[in-house]
């Protein structure tokens, strides 16, 4: 692995075992946004910059505020709790499962993987030929796969009235009985 | 004298935010109408353009930010957003193509301009809905109050701490 990556995961490793550990919620909302960050520097070295944008924004920005604010409503401190070695023992199985399943992934970078002969070449070989857009990322979403983005911004659609109707929040209208509930 | 201790009486992250929230805000313009070239499209476009906003409600106060955009339009806006890229696909039947077949929207050539036609216009609804909810769930998130019932024990979030309904 070449040496900046490396830096890169060990300090994501390392922020992530530290955000596991703290029992104060402020530092580890901090941190969980760091290791976003982290993540993000980690997307741009493998050449996914979409990603990356959306991992720096979404994660690193918008959800540490969001963190911040459910913080507010609660006490800042986790609460001690004993350790229970069930879930302890459930979370090890996963994650080991997890682990023995990334065996048979292709390299990273691999030039045989599937991936990069099986439908990637004709998309590169024929985007631009067939309609005229140089980001082929942008063609696949917004074009050939133009049925799923649009469901996927009717999700993120959903998300936000279910959140809205869930937590009311900022200038919430009044209902039929014509009380305003402030929340 | 109070101590500067909320971030809106602390003169370098004003200073700074009143500099980088531009900056943010064209970034995410340009990442929303550069898509189709570079590296980006509505969703990160629509991200980065709340997150802006959201810098700008952190120093400035979110009552700053709800003269701006208030609440009834981010729920407008999430709803517009995913109208347009509907009535794309709309539009592309009605011009005799399928659902979401860009290249119907522009019979008179063999369908690139149509393509770069429906991939701006829907990916403009993608970065409208994806900003306007971001902002709704900011919002929502921003003046829940601990016990309930209206009165701040503690400022939330960006809030000012006396506003709202007494």
């Amino acid at each position: 692995m070449p040496p900046v990556e490396l830096l890169l995961m060990l300090l994501l490793l390392a922020t992530v075992i530290v955000v596991a550990r703290l029992k104060d919620l402020f530092a580890a909302a901090m941190l969980t946004g760091i290791a976003s960050l982290l993540a993000a520097g980690l997307f741009v070295l493998m050449d996914a910059v979409d990603v990356a944008f959306t991992e720096a924004a979404v994660g690193a920005g918008v959800s540490t505020v969001l963190f911040l604010g459910a913080l507010s409503l609660t006490s800042r401190r986790e609460k001690q709790e004993q350790t229970r070695i069930l879930p302890i023992v459930i979370v090890v199985a996963t994650g080991a499962a997890l682990i023995y399943g990334t065996w048979d992934m292709p390299a990273y970078g691999d030039p045989d993987a599937v991936i990069h002969h099986h439908l990637a070449p004709d998309l590169i070989a024929e985007t631009e030929e067939k309609i005229h857009i140089p980001n082929i990322v942008t063609a696949i979403l917004a074009s050939f796969r133009g049925y799923d983005t649009f469901g996927e911004v009717v999700v993120i659609f959903t998300a936000g009235v279910g959140v809205a109707l869930l937590l009311g929040g900022l200038g919430l209208r009044r209902h039929d009985s014509g009380t305003e509930e402030e929340s | 004298m109070r101590p500067p201790s909320r971030v809106r009486e602390m003169p370098i992250l004003r200073v700074i935010a009143r500099a980088l929230v531009p900056v943010i805000l064209l970034f995410g313009l340009y990442v929303q109408f550069h898509g189709d070239f570079g590296p980006g499209g509505g969703f990160q476009a629509g991200v980065i353009f709340a997150a802006g906003l959201i810098i700008f409600a952190l120093t400035f106060g979110v009552e700053a930010l709800r003269q701006v955009v208030s609440v009834v339009l981010t729920e407008r806006l999430m709803a517009a957003g995913v109208l347009l890229y509907g009535a794309v696909g709309v539009l592309a039947m009605f011009l005799g193509g399928e659902f979401l077949n860009y290249s119907a929207l522009d019979p008179l050539t063999t369908g690139h301009y149509g393509q770069h036609l429906g991939i701006i216009a829907i990916e403009l609804g993608v970065g409208i809905a994806v900003a306007a909810t971001i902002m709704r769930v900011y919002y929502a998130f921003v003046r829940r109050r601990p016990d309930g019932d209206g009165e701040a024990r503690k400022p939330a979030l960006g809030a000012e701490p006396g506003e709202g309904t007494p």
